[in-house]
Formats: structure tokens, sequence, C-alpha cells
């Protein structure tokens, strides 16, 4: 990768990256969030592995968004600890976390006034201190692999809603992240545009990146997930590889959201 | 009005951040300046403000002028720069933060561009309301077009030609601010499609 890491070089690995090692690429320790009253995470424990794939799913308000957006600390926890690549996370270290952590929004938030091209490059320049020569070509490189270069000048309401979040996932990789959280990717698309954003998110999975997915896409969660989290009000319910999750869920409740988005 | 442009974006910022201290400031002093008439506050930056001093603080009347009418647009431009501001969509923060933008980075190349396209037509009226204020600044005896015409009546008593010139040259600028505010629309336009049909707005 052309960006240097202050991270310590690979032949003598220093006690910090053997602790992040050991400790996952994510890891949440009885983790409670409120909205005013409402507790809306329980005491959520999990922890991600580097190059994990991780489907959250559940019913609608059961906290799955609530969940990715602490790691990023777009919300804030009030109880327990998160940590990513074995750093905490609390307001002194929240830029240098979102620096190795991309996320991709349900609703693509895109910049309006930006063509796709300049959304991609924005924050490598401004958060990695890129020249904007760097920025141009990294960012045109990451818009081809998720096939959407010729779309660089245009600006994102000239584009579909599937080229929309690809560019979204390209503006994110842009920085080079380690982790890459989806919040419902795909929830916002029409039918035939879903399964483009889920090839460029499988293309992305087999490079080895780390990722955290919101998604009810059980396609998707079959074939690329190395574990699924089911949430229900609040509190992870269960946890497992997908084809145990899916074929003999153990909670009457898993069983139910299952049979009502399968009937869809 | 650039000083009135200055004030309002600072005020704008400061009402939309999560600076209690400031915000009340910024909030007491729009409350003020728009209940008070801008006549009375031209009249209090020349006279006032020396009478209240003793004559330690004399601002001479251009000075003065100008002031005034910076301090109190600047009140009015602070609300709409807050409303510019507050319009933006929250998915737009969270997207910078989440690609670790920092604050200044985040308002200057995200929030602010699309603001001020929200900020623009309010910003037109506030412009043409202070040139047509600049007529007030007869009261402290600046010689701007309007005293000019008058005082070219009392000598030739033709009310309604001078008059007449007059009500021009005030279209006139407005007009060619018009001309700008265009200019300016389309600029941070870019990038959307208008409510009706692609063309641009
Ligand atoms: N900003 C907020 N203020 C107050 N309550 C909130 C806020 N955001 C979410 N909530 C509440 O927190 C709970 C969890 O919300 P969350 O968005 O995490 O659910 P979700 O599992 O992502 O649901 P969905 O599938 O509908 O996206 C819900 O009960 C919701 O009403
Ligand atoms: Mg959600």
């Amino acid at each position: 990768m052309p960006t240097a890491r202050s991270s310590v070089p690979h032949t003598a690995p220093s006690s910090a990256a053997i602790a992040r090692q050991a400790e996952g690429a994510i890891v949440l320790d009885g983790v409670d969030k409120w909205y005013g009253t409402v507790h809306v995470l329980k005491s959520v424990s999990l922890s991600v592995s580097n190059g994990e794939k991780v489907v959250v799913c559940g019913p609608s308000g059961s906290g799955k968004s609530t969940l990715i957006r602490c790691i990023n600390g777009l919300e804030r926890h009030q109880n327990g600890r998160i940590s990513v690549e074995g750093v905490e996370v609390v307001d002194r270290t929240l830029r240098q976390i979102r620096r190795e952590v991309g996320m991709v929004f349900q609703s693509f938030n895109l910049f309006p006034h930006l063509t796709i091209l300049q959304n991609c490059m924005l924050a490598p320049m401004e958060s990695r201190k890129l020249s904007r020569e760097e920025a141009r070509d990294r960012s045109i490189e990451y818009l081809s692999r998720v096939h959407i270069s010729e779309q660089a000048d245009k600006y994102p309401a000239q584009l579909s809603g599937g080229q929309q979040q690809r560019a979204a996932i390209a503006r994110a990789l842009c920085m080079q992240p380690r982790i890459m959280l989806f919040d419902e990717p795909t929830s916002a698309l029409d039918p035939e545009m879903i399964s483009e954003v889920l090839d460029t998110m499988m293309e992305l999975a087999a490079s080895g990146m780390t990722m955290v997915c919101v998604t009810h896409e059980m396609g998707f969660a079959q074939k690329v997930a190395d574990r699924v989290v089911f949430m229900d009000e609040g509190a992870i319910a269960e946890v497992g590889p997908p084809d145990q999750l899916f074929n003999s869920p153990s909670s009457e409740r898993l069983a139910l959201f299952l049979r009502r988005i399968l009937s869809h | 009005m650039l000083i009135g442009i200055a004030i309002g974006t600072i005020g704008g910022i400061v009402l939309t951040s999560l600076l209690p201290g400031l915000r009340q400031v910024v909030r007491t002093y729009v409350t003020t300046i728009r209940g008070i008439p801008v006549l009375v506050q031209i009249v209090f930056w020349y006279n006032g403000l020396s009478a209240l001093t003793n004559g330690a603080v004399n601002l001479p009347a251009y000075f003065a002028g100008i002031l005034a009418l910076g301090i109190n647009e600047g009140a009015y431009m602070t609300e709409i720069v807050r409303a510019g501001i507050q319009s933006v969509d929250r998915g737009q923060r969270e997207a910078s933060q989440a690609l670790s933008l920092s604050y200044v980075s985040m308002m200057r190349s995200v929030i602010l561009p699309q603001a001020v396209r929200i900020a623009i037509p309010p910003t037109g009226n506030q412009v043409i309301n202070l040139i047509k204020n600049t007529s007030l600044l007869f009261a402290i005896a600046i010689p701007e077009i309007f005293a000019t015409g008058t005082n070219l009546f009392s000598m030739n008593f033709k009310y309604f030609e001078v008059i007449a010139v007059v009500a021009i040259w005030y279209l006139i600028l407005a007009f060619g601010y018009g001309l700008i505010q265009r200019a300016l629309e389309r600029h941070f336009g870019r990038g959307r499609i208008g409510l009706f049909g692609s063309g641009a707005t």
C-alpha cells in the first residue's frame, strides 16, 4: 500500500502489535447505549477478528444501526468498552479510528455538490494528507475497482442508486481502511441494482477486508459471512455460522424473524 | 455588506455549534439588533456613542455608517446562515465524520457549500435592503445617493426628475446585484437536478 502507516515494522512485532492481534479487529465488551431513557444496546459483547466477515441482522429497531455506529463513534456508548485494533473508542481517538474504519450508509450520503471523483478525493487529501495527484490516482483506481470509473466526472444526482452506492463504497475505500462497516447498503435500492452492490461487496470480502454488514440479504450472508449475529431488542440473541443460524435457529424469535424475511 | 456576511457566517456557525456560552451571546446580539430600527442604530454609532463616552470615541461619519449597517446586516445574515446550515442533511455530517474529516474540513468542504446554496436568495434580499438602507445615512450627513438628490432638488426644485434619477440609481444597483446572484446560484447549485425537469435552475 502506498501510504506509510506509522505502525510497527513487521519484522519485530511490538507488544502493542501482539495485543492488537490477540484482541481482534473490533472488540465490544459489555456495551450499553441509551437514547434518553430508551435502552437500545444492552450489555453487548462481540469480538471480530482480522479479516472476518460478520453479518448483523434482526428486526427493525433492534439496535443494529446503533451497534455499528458505536464502532466508529458516530453514536457514543455510555457503558462498557469498545476498541478497534486495540485502540479504545474515546473522544480523543475518534479521528484516528475513523481513518482505519470505512462506513457505507443506507442512504449513500454522497456529497451532492461534488463530482464522484471529488467525493473520493476529499478525505484522502484532508485526512491522509495526500497530494491532489495521489488522491486522484487512488480515486480512479478504486472507482475502476467498483466499475464506475467512467462516471467519475458526474455529480451524484446523475447516477443510478446502485452506481451511487458503489461510488460511496469507493469513497470509503480511498481512505484504505482496514475495516468496513455497512448499514443496510442495499435497502434503498431497486432489486436489479441490489446485485451490483452485493457483487462489489463480495469482491471486497474476497480481498481480505474485515467487514461488519447490517443486511437482510440472506444469500449474501450465506456466501460471505463467517458469522451471523442476530440482534433482538438491543441484545445479541444468537451468534453463529450462517448455516447453523439459518437452518437450525435455536430460538423461536429467530425462527419467526427468518420466516418473515424469507416470505418477502 | 461584506462585514454583514462575515459576521453572519461566524454567527451562523456558532449558533449551530455546540458552544452554549457563545451561542447565547450570538442569540442576544441577533435579538437586540433586529429589535432596533436601523435609523436609530446609525444615529447611535455616530452621535450616541460619542455622547455616551463624553466625546472620547467619536467615529467619523463614513465609519459609523458602515459599522452600523454592517452590524445590522450581520444579525439578519446570522439567521440566514443558520437556516442554511440546518437545512443540510445530517447524513452529510455523518459521512464526513466517518471519513475522519476534521470539523473545519467538514464545514469548509461539505456543509457550508451546501448551506450557501440555500442562503443565497435570502441574502439577495438582504443585499438589496442594504443598498436601500444606505439612504438612511443622510441622517448623519453622508452624501449617499438620496442625500445628493435632495440637495439637488432643494436647489432646482425639479422634484420629479431628481427623485426619478435617484430611484433609477437604486434600481441599477439592485439589478446589477441580481445578475451577480444568478451567477452565484448557478455556481452553488452545481450537481443539482432542478425540481421541475433536469435543466439548471
Ligand atoms: N437518535 C435517536 N434518538 C432516539 N431514539 C433513537 C435514535 N436512533 C435510534 N433510536 C431508537 O433506538 C432503537 C434502535 O434503533 P436502530 O436504528 O439501531 O435500529 P435498527 O435495528 O437499525 O432498525 P432498522 O432495521 O429499522 O434500521 C430504536 O428503538 C429507535 O427508535
Ligand atoms: Mg438501521
